[in-house]
């Protein structure tokens, strides 16, 4: 496994709240650090390339946008097909997330988990009816999780 | 809201550019000017549209583990136990939703071992199974706003 050291730790540091808006936001950080620009941004790179940093981008507010219905969707497909159809799950338009996770049998068969995004309970129910008929007869039972309450919501932040 | 901001939230979902003046070239893709890009990502995280704009980092390439978990809660009980497991500093995100399984929060620990024994912590105190839903692949995270 690719190890960060200490210099890689403080770039970290310093850029998990965000990346400066500024014209030269990697010197910006080089110059907080006591770093040489060309160093903090080869050192992203390398971060970037070991998948320590998943992407480099902007986390949108569903809320805010508008997206103000949301449900997790959970989905039992066959082992054998499901890197094949979450691939084709996660590119549609109104999935944020998509995982393949570990069933609990008997109690859990469900091992696709999407979540979706709409405007809508109506744009939700018709995303659900899409994901249905792309999975077809692989879909061997499917169910929606609403959340009702948000329990606890730190500030935590990662790709997944 | 309008279309540019929906093409500037779009566009840095993925590749923004680790160079000199990376804002400058993205805002070239978008027939923006840098200036103009800067600002209107300023407006988009201030109004809290962008809850963030930067780099996010891989918790499990990071030696870090992170899960998603969850309980069964008898009704009666649902108050004690959103106090207990929300006590734990390991618990990021913990969420009602409908469904027997009413109960289902995000475990972030610095290795697996912590993971693990912050499982078996939860299940002693509450007396419930946690059901381990660790994420085995990725098949996308990330938002496609109609423009």
């Amino acid at each position: 496994m690719f190890t960060l050291d200490e210099t890689d730790l403080a770039i970290m540091h310093a850029t998990q709240s965000g990346l400066p808006l500024t014209a030269r936001p990697y010197h910006h950080i080089a110059e907080q650090l006591g770093l040489s620009a060309e160093d903090v941004m080869s050192r992203m790179v390398n971060m970037q390339e070991h998948g320590v940093i998943r992407r480099i981008g902007a986390v949108p507010n569903h809320y805010k946008l508008g997206y103000r219905f949301n449900g997790m969707t959970v989905w039992n497909i066959p082992d054998e097909v499901i890197d094949e159809l979450g691939a084709k799950v996660g590119q549609l338009d109104f999935v944020s997330h998509c995982y393949h996770r570990p069933r609990h049998l008997p109690e859990w068969p469900y091992n696709l988990f999407a979540m979706v995004h709409g405007k809508s309970q109506a744009a939700v129910d018709q995303q659900i009816k899409v994901m249905s008929e792309l999975l077809g007869k692989d879909n061997q039972g499917h169910e929606v999780l609403y959340s009702s309450e948000i329990l606890k919501k730190t500030g935590f932040r990662s790709g997944g | 809201m309008d279309t540019i901001d929906r093409l500037i939230i779009n566009q840095l979902q993925s590749d923004f550019p680790i160079c000199e003046t990376p804002y400058q070239v993205v805002a070239e893709r978008l027939g923006l000017t840098e200036a103009c890009l800067i600002e209107r990502l300023q407006a988009l995280l201030d109004n809290g549209t962008l809850t963030r704009f930067g780099p996010l980092y891989h918790a499990e390439r990071m030696g870090g583990a992170l899960t998603l978990a969850a309980v069964k809660v008898p009704t009666e009980r649902f108050a004690e136990v959103t106090a207990l497991i929300n006590a734990f500093p390991e618990v990021a995100h913990n969420y009602a939703r409908s469904h027997e399984l009413n109960m289902w929060f995000v475990i972030a620990t610095e290795s697996l071992e912590q993971q693990q024994k912050t499982i078996t912590a939860i299940e002693q105190q509450t007396g419930l199974s946690v059901y381990n839903m660790p994420k085995l692949n990725e098949y996308f995270v990330g938002l496609k706003l109609e423009a």
